[in-house]
């Protein structure tokens, strides 16, 4: 009997989720542009602490692993399995990478003084406190998608592997592929909101 | 062959990526011209047109259905009245 599969009903339920997520990190976009809004020189001042050499660096680092998950797709349907694999680990490592490039970047703000709580920003002015707190979150709350976007790539790598993502059966790697090119989309609006409003 | 139509060569997909290299280069660039208020903007638009260049193609939505295509711009819309209403009130307090 052959299987019925209902690849529309799939990738129409991980859109709709995809939605949810523009939502919330558009609630967070809004509280970010109305405080910028009250306090520009603040912000500002915020952005050029902030170092434009890693925002960048990963800026580049993830659209190349979303070319690399589109890629990987593209090496499926032409059952080119090992192409596949190899993009897949590529973005996972593009993944990683971020991830260290992250902890690099809070880890100097850390050592600065600049963390959530911390005496210089609570005796600063209130706007850059208010900065830096919106940029912990959003940083972060992004850390975490990308966390959950690298363990759906590796299951979708894992599932390659096995020949279960298929040409013929490829909405997992689709919708794992999906998520990940939102967790890019989102840093597309982080990266010129948070360091290039100089 | 119902898959075909949803597919993007690797040329097309290295084009796409190299021009969304080309537009963080001008955004970064432009960040360094110093225009006021429209800086913001500048920003905006070319980011807006990087997530555009990513749907469409790295996403695949035109051929997610129309389904997705309608959906997808009425959550944009109903982002757009929320941040349109919340300027709205917080302009005039």
């Amino acid at each position: 009997m052959p299987v019925q599969r209902d690849q529309t009903g799939k990738k129409m339920g991980m859109w709709l989720f995809l939605y949810t997520e523009i939502i919330l990190f558009g609630g967070l976009f809004v509280l970010y542009a109305v405080y910028f809004s009250w306090y520009p020189q603040d912000f500002i001042l915020g952005a050029k602490a902030l170092g434009l050499g890693f925002g960048v660096i990963n800026t580049v680092i993830l659209l190349v692993s979303s070319f690399l998950v589109a890629a990987s797709i593209t090496a499926v349907h032409k059952d080119q399995r090992n192409t596949a694999l190899a993009a897949l680990t590529g973005a996972l490592v593009c993944g990683a990478v971020f991830l260290v490039n992250k902890y690099f970047e809070w880890g100097h703000k850390i050592e600065i003084g600049i963390y959530p709580g911390s005496e210089r920003l609570l005796d600063g002015p209130a706007p850059q406190n208010l900065f830096f707190g919106l940029y912990y979150v959003v940083t972060g709350l992004h850390g975490i998608h990308i966390v959950i976007g690298m363990v759906l790539l590796g299951v979708s790598l894992v599932l390659v592997f096995c020949r279960k993502i298929t040409a013929e059966n490829d909405a997992v790697l689709d919708n794992c592929g999906l998520y990940w090119h939102l967790v890019d989309l989102i840093w597309i609006f982080i990266f010129p909101l948070f360091y290039l409003v100089v | 062959m119902e898959h075909a139509s949803h597919i993007f060569s690797y040329k097309t997909l290295g084009l796409v990526l190299g021009t969304l290299l080309v537009l963080t280069g001008v955004t970064v660039g432009a960040s360094y011209i110093d225009l006021g208020w429209i800086n913001v903007w500048i920003t905006l638009v070319i980011a807006s047109a990087k997530a555009s260049l990513v749907l469409v193609v790295f996403m695949h939505m035109k051929s997610a259905g129309k389904g997705v295509v309608v959906s997808f711009l009425s959550t944009v819309f109903f982002l757009a009245i929320m941040i349109g209403f919340i300027f709205w009130d917080v302009a005039f307090r």
